[in-house]
């Protein structure tokens, strides 16, 4: 049975560097893994995916997730959660972040940035966590591991926790951002508690 | 060893394993990548090269294959057509030690965007073998077996693959390199030299190449059958092959083809005899369809399924199943466009901003990350049509509108790797023809919309080496350009200034040269010392003094915000201490922290 797991958000937020954690975690878990990105642009600001997809038996077929396949969508920008809502199951989860940030229509003044996208999205899928990313990741001092932060959502509601993500995170990471980076795992963890 | 590789990466690889000794490419999305790969490989055992553009590419990589060494050439799906007079003449000629073609083609345009162009017509057209990968390992697989095809019917032999395939991740079984042995330089003129006495010979042993490959494409393990149901029989191949499983799993037998040009007919007439019903599920262009029913075979294709776009499992589920893809229920009107940006501290903004405050002016623009600029704020691009057709498509507007005494005047902008890419005999056309175009080449010291490619302007190969630089500016005035002027595109005022000066030659041509290196790039020590205050500051929004004009938004900076409760800009943490916005706003309240 294959999984399907979308990531999604603006350029500059670290969306593909999550997905290419976690596709390394369920690599070496011994998963089938495909894992697609649409980038060129992902530095310029623009928005952002990564499709991963995984099977414990039988083969992954296509890299890419259709509409309402998605068991977890996980977004970095909230208004970008509603570009990609379609993709998710019925009985599928959203995790979105609620950092904003304008794009250049809304900066220039020629729209305003959407109002009441949570409760939008409360009312289209069965399952909506809401993240404070840039406050949780202020909690251990660095704004850049919000990814790392989602990762560790991800890893608790799909129930990868077999894999040794600490050890993915020590051989994937810059040295000086290894305890950061497993501080922020452990924190993302503990959100899907509640 | 089992990796976690992405097509690209899968095809360097390929190549690597296959003993090429030779490697060149232009860089292009989404094919850019596979050369990245390369040149990180031992230099001992192959040389992987930036050519300044794809038909140099292509050219040198023959000549590698010329003097016996397995050689290899990438390209983005648009690379064909700047290289297409020699492509044209390749198969004609043959090679020697095995050559491998790969072009990434992008149903999508998911990124690039300048045509859709299914490469596969072109590759029949042209009379070359290829190849078409589902996947990474596939990727691997098929551009060593393209080496032995290539030396088995001496011919370049091509891989086509698709942005899925470039940029998805999917498991390779990793092996060793395998030397080739070195083949012997035999001087034949009459191979090489499709001169008239030549040229119908060589198209006779071209043809006779093309039609030799029939038994193999029988033979190859790369077409072959997968049978399940039999109700409906799938015709497909490369990431199709995937997405048609994906929405018909068993209940579809399935033809995949990975070797496409030339078709096993047989093969596919005997499919499609033990089927009820015959679907080819292919991206693009109908290549393998018009062949089957040409053989005679009945089966259904695009009178189903689109011919543009990608034929993802949604597409296939709607077109084919009658399932349409389910909707959320939201608010659509709350998904706002987020188009791609220049970064903060691009050294594009400052030139764009003062650009966009002229009136009566034609941008002709070209391919690279300014083409942003054609979008808000700016709106400074009026064409863009191909790499390095800014200069003459804004030297045949200039000259038109002076015949018709219009007073519109031209700047046509491009950058360092553009202008080196096929700029430069547009700038001799305008120095020859005598125009009065105002042209800006936009030297960022790299080729940056790619991920950062080193060019022949930046003093370093693809391998890490020292470089000779090209002297951009003296080649401008060796071509005969009399106004050069190099500015830093950070200081409006030197912009608009230089934009003042190149108007008032009303009967000449100016070229100006905005030297800055692009923010994301990997600052050599010559940069250092060139720019040793490149990006040290952040700026700030002394609130007390914002009057929430919104002046400094119009820079279209992803550092600033507006606080709307308050009426304030604000500037984020990314900001790269460009100055624009603090040039730009009236109330002086943009200072340094």
């Amino acid at each position: 049975m294959t999984k399907s797991i979308l990531l999604v958000g603006v350029g500059g937020q670290g969306t593909i560097t999550a997905s290419k954690l976690l596709t390394i975690g369920l690599l070496e878990s011994g998963y089938d893994v495909k894992m697609n990105e649409i980038h060129g642009m992902s530095q310029r600001g623009g928005s952002v995916s990564a499709d991963v997809r995984y099977s414990e038996a039988g083969k992954v077929a296509a890299p890419v997730i259709s509409r309402g396949e998605a068991d977890i969508l996980v977004s970095f920008e909230e208004m970008e959660t509603l570009r990609w809502t379609d993709y998710v199951k019925p009985d599928g989860a959203i995790v979105v972040s609620t950092e904003r940030i304008d794009s250049m229509p809304v900066m220039t003044g020629r729209l305003d940035y959407p109002d009441n996208v949570l409760a939008e999205l409360q009312n289209a899928v069965k399952t909506l966590i809401v993240i404070d990313g840039p406050a949780e990741a202020a909690k251990i001092g660095n704004s850049k591991v919000t990814n790392v932060i989602l990762l560790g959502a991800i890893i608790r509601h799909m129930k990868l926790e077999n894999t040794d993500w600490h050890k993915i995170i020590r051989e994937n990471v810059k040295p000086a951002f290894i305890d950061l980076n497993l501080q922020a795992l452990e924190l993302g963890k503990t959100l899907m508690k509640g | 060893m089992k990796r976690l590789l992405t097509g690209n990466e899968a095809i360097a690889r390929g190549a690597w394993e296959a003993g090429t000794s030779f490697a060149a490419a232009y860089p292009g999305t989404p094919s850019t990548e596979i050369l990245e790969t390369l040149s990180t490989y031992d230099k001992s055992n192959i040389i992987a090269e930036w050519a300044p553009n794809e038909k140099v590419s292509l050219e040198s990589a023959l000549g590698a294959s010329m003097a016996g060494l397995r050689s290899f050439v990438s390209m983005k799906c648009v690379g064909v057509n700047a290289c297409a007079d020699p492509f044209m003449c390749m198969s004609y000629t043959g090679c020697n030690a095995g050559m491998v073609i790969v072009v990434a083609d992008e149903p999508g345009q998911q990124s690039s965007g300048q045509t859709a162009q299914d490469n596969r017509t072109f590759f029949k057209f042209a009379r070359y073998p290829f190849f078409e990968p589902s996947d990474s390992q596939e990727a691997k697989d098929m551009v060593k077996e393209a080496y032995k095809v290539s030396e088995m019917a001496d011919t370049p032999v091509v891989v086509r693959i698709t942005t899925r395939v470039c940029h998805s991740k999917t498991i390779v079984e990793l092996e060793d390199r395998q030397e080739a042995e070195p083949r012997e330089y035999v001087k034949n003129p009459a191979k090489y030299v499709p001169v008239p006495a030549h040229s119908p010979m060589l198209l006779e042993k071209c043809m006779g190449k093309i039609d030799g490959l029939a038994e193999y494409s029988m033979a190859t393990q790369f077409n072959r059958e997968e049978m399940h149901d039999t109700k409906i029989g799938i015709i497909c191949s490369g990431v199709s092959y995937y997405y048609a499983k994906e929405v018909f799993g068993e209940n579809a037998s399935y033809l995949k083809l990975g070797f496409v040009h030339p078709l096993p007919i047989e093969k596919m007439k005997s499919f499609a005899a033990r089927v009820d019903k015959v679907y080819v599920i292919e991206e693009t262009d109908p290549i393998i369809e018009d062949a089957a029913r040409l053989a005679g075979i009945a089966c259904h294709g695009k009178d189903l399924l689109p011919n543009r776009g990608e034929l993802l499992p949604d597409i296939l589920r709607e077109k084919l199943l009658g399932i349409p893809a389910p909707a959320a229920n939201i608010d659509r009107g709350k998904v706002l466009p987020r188009p791609p940006m220049l970064c903060s501290g691009c050294p594009h903004r400052g030139l764009f901003y003062a650009l966009s405050k002229f009136k009566d002016i034609m941008i002709s623009s070209d391919i690279g990350c300014y083409t942003l600029t054609t979008g808000e704020p700016y709106h400074t691009g009026d064409a863009g049509i191909c790499m390095g057709s800014s200069i003459s498509v804004g030297h045949g507007f200039q000259k038109a509108m002076n015949k018709k005494n219009g007073s519109t005047r031209v700047v046509s902008v491009l950058g360092d790797s553009t202008f080196l890419h096929s700029g430069i005999a547009s700038l001799i056309d305008v120095a020859y023809n005598n125009s009065n175009t105002v042209n800006i080449i936009l030297d960022n010291r790299i080729t940056a919309m790619t991920g950062h490619q080193e060019n022949p302007g930046t003093g370093f190969t693809a391998q890490g080496d020292a470089a000779v630089e090209v002297d951009i500016a003296a080649m401008c005035k060796a071509i005969g350009i009399r106004h050069v002027e190099v500015i830093d595109p950070n200081d409006l005022s030197a912009v608009t200034n230089a934009l003042k000066a190149a108007f008032d030659r009303k009967d000449e041509s100016s070229v100006i040269i905005t030297r800055w290196p692009c923010v994301l790039k990997k600052f050599s020590d010559q940069d250092k010392r060139e720019f040793p205050n490149m990006f040290k500051d952040k700026y700030k929004v002394k609130s007390e003094t914002c009057v929430g004009c919104r002046a400094c938004l119009n820079v279209g900076c992803p550092a600033i915000a507006f606080n709307r409760a308050e009426k304030k800009a604000l500037i984020g943490n990314s900001c790269m201490g460009c100055t624009v916005c603090a040039q730009v706003c009236p109330k002086k309240a943009i200072v340094k922290e």
